[in-house]
């Protein structure tokens, strides 16, 4: 096999095929139908195809040509990965709660803190004090602004404190 | 003159004090959101729908579109502030006005923004005043088969405009078409790619894959580069005024900027986005002056040229929303949801049947600009306040701007799940060099150019060559193609790759 002259584009085509793959092996499972009567499944076929040539017609012109590096990928940044999505998790989870295990909703207001926190370690420097006024900052702000003005409808408070 | 009849009623409804009340409110709310990023007009404007049952129409539609113009205004700020996209049309903003704004030149960036979006937005409600009566006899000429070819027009235009590799920003609209299709198709009611997710068979959000991609992608790429060449600046701020040179500069560009914005903003699936993508490619493509600072390094055109477009853009989106009651994007889709929810049904007899609807709405986009340049240049202070808090606060309350914004679209837990996915897909593209804007606009078309590729088909019998046999359609299809054999040609090829190494 020749070498890769660029790790980016390479992956980047493998991406595009397999989105595209995915897609058009989905869209057999619908009713597909022909030009002038087109079912459900048509459109994306089409386009799934299409995206997996492109995907690999990408992937084979990273063979050719590329950086002079070879564009590698680097490292995956996995401490802001892990710490934004796990914010983003965890304010989902408060602030609605996972009836499926049984935990209620806790309600924006908890979901704030817990939000700014673990978003917090995503960075370099981490001062707990900083952050909690931060948290109470962000919290009480967004009661005014979201709760008080716009009257949104949010689960504020834990529901078993609300009822 | 007919015109100046029609509008004189419409600043006579829009004066009243109720309404100037509410295209005020509007223009508030607009910068606001526009400012905050990760929260939009769509979200906004939907947040505020049920909210205007009790309003009068005019005054309903009046605000809400104060927010959508509004919103162009504020994005820039926080485009060149922070580094972010307030709104998903300042994309291209960021690159040259963070890049002048670390260079000391917030104030030069941030005028040169609020005066051409004035310009612009002048402008655009002029030409949709004048132009929308007009346009509303050529537009019964468009079959579904010329709206297909517009949308692979418009299509190929954003590709050509994106920066990098062609292949890829083709593949990634096809990606973007692809996740266009998640959902309940229309015609047969097959929950397409839903995977039983009750959710999933409304489509995934426009909210939240723009969140997910602009916001969460980005703030990760830049917490993974150490403190030291992380994209914050700290210098100061001097002189709000852009210096007589700039202003020689900006001129042109504003020019450019607002006929191209008004241009596009009429195309079905245009607006303010592609406007402003199409505005700073054309802007890169003239001739640098001697002296003058090359783009991608905060060259002032690079800001003019897009937030006027932008902005003319928005103004210029209701024509097809007004003469057609066809949404040209998500914010004009919610606008046909306000009109039905007070029972105007939106198309060409609304200018005919609610006259004061119609005149009053664009002729409070001129109060409403005349408010924004007022509001935003003066309180421009404020938004400069924002340079001294660091990332390390800022970023979190992105996040959770975001979180709350997704959330409070469908009051559902799901779409903050959706936004933290997207938040990975986004860092993932970033790793792989793919630009995700290009996904952005096939996502949004994907489900219009199903549609109306169904229906070209349907009256064709099936036969594909309605598409060039057709005299509009096949000029439309002809723009496309040799706009894409443009940018193959050896030598623009060459120039242009030489263009975007310079990012």
């Amino acid at each position: 096999m020749r070498k890769i002259k660029s790790q980016k584009d390479f992956w980047s085509g493998a991406m595009f095929c397999t989105v595209g793959t995915a897609f058009a092996w989905g869209a057999t499972t619908y009713n597909v139908g022909e030009g002038a009567r087109m079912g459900p499944g048509y459109f994306p076929l089409m386009v799934g195809i299409l995206t997996a040539i492109l995907g690999l017609v990408t992937m084979a012109k990273a063979t050719v040509k590329g950086g002079a590096d070879g564009d590698p990928i680097g490292r995956v940044a996995w401490r802001p990965l892990l710490f934004i999505i796990g914010a983003n998790l965890a304010f989902g989870v408060l602030l609605g709660g996972l009836p499926s295990i049984g935990l209620p909703a806790m309600g924006m207001v908890i979901g704030i803190y817990a939000l700014t926190f673990i978003a917090s370690l995503a960075g370099d420097e981490f001062n707990l004090k900083g952050v909690a006024i931060l948290a109470t900052v962000l919290a009480v702000g967004s009661y005014v602004a979201f709760v008080w003005a716009l009257k949104l409808q949010f689960p504020v408070w834990p529901t078993f404190i609300t009822g | 003159m007919e015109l100046f009849e029609h509008l004189s009623m419409g600043f006579g409804v829009a004066f009243t004090p109720v309404n100037l009340l509410y295209a005020l409110l509007g223009c508030l709310l607009g910068t606001l959101i526009g400012v905050l990023p990760g929260i939009g007009p769509v979200a906004t404007i939907a947040m505020l729908l049920p909210a205007t049952y009790a309003l009068p129409p005019v005054s309903a539609l009046i605000m809400l579109a104060g927010i959508y113009y509004g919103a162009q205004y504020g994005g820039s700020t926080t485009a060149i502030l922070v580094n972010l996209p307030g709104e998903s049309s300042s994309v291209v903003t960021v690159i040259d006005g963070y890049q002048m704004a670390r260079k000391g030149r917030a104030g030069p960036a941030l005028a040169a923004a609020g005066l051409g979006s004035f310009f612009a937005g002048c402008v655009g409600t002029l030409i949709l005043a004048a132009f929308a009566p007009p346009l509303t006899e050529l537009a019964f000429k468009f079959g579904p088969a010329e709206y297909l070819s517009l949308m692979v027009l418009g299509l190929i235009g954003a590709v050509v405009l994106a920066s990098g590799s062609l292949l890829k920003a083709i593949s990634m609209i096809m990606v973007g078409l692809l996740l266009g299709m998640v959902g309940t198709d229309v015609n047969s009611g097959v929950a397409r790619y839903s995977f039983d997710i009750p959710e999933l068979t409304d489509g995934i959000g426009f909210i939240a894959i723009a969140m997910g991609v602009f916001g969460y992608g980005e703030i990760i790429g830049n917490l993974a580069n150490s403190s030291a060449d992380r994209e914050v600046f700290t210098s100061k701020v001097s002189g709000l005024m852009p210096t007589r040179q700039d202003f020689k500069r900006m001129v042109p560009a504003v020019l450019r900027g607002t006929a191209l914005g008004s241009a596009l903003g009429i195309l079905p699936g245009g607006g303010a986005l592609l406007s402003a993508f199409a505005a700073y490619s054309i802007e890169k493509k003239t001739k640098l002056h001697p002296g003058e600072v090359p783009f991608g390094k905060g060259n002032i055109r690079g800001v003019a040229a897009p937030e006027s477009a932008n902005n003319a853009g928005a103004q210029t989106s209701f024509i097809p929303l007004l003469t057609l009651g066809i949404p040209p994007n998500a914010v004009m889709a919610l606008m046909v949801g306000a009109m039905t929810i007070h029972n105007i049904q939106p198309g060409p007899q609304v200018m005919t049947s609610n006259p004061e609807l119609f005149w009053g709405l664009i002729a409070s986009m001129w109060i409403g600009n005349a408010m924004l340049i007022v509001l935003n240049l003066p309180l421009i202070g404020i938004w400069i306040k924002l340079l001294s808090i660091p990332y390390r606060w800022l970023f979190p309350a992105i996040v959770l701007f975001c979180a709350i914004g997704v959330y409070s679209e469908n009051n559902n837990t799901f779409d903050v799940w959706m936004v933290g996915i997207f938040g990975i897909v986004g860092y993932m593209f970033l790793k792989l060099g793919c630009e995700p804007a290009p996904l952005l606009l096939g996502f949004i078309l994907g489900p219009m150019m199903e549609e109306n590729l169904r229906r070209a088909l349907l009256l064709s019998r099936g036969d594909w060559s309605v598409f060039v046999t057709r005299p509009i359609s096949a000029g439309l299809l002809l723009a496309a193609v040799a706009l894409l054999v443009v940018v193959l040609l050896p030598s623009v090829k060459a120039k242009r790759e030489e263009a975007f190494v310079e990012d």
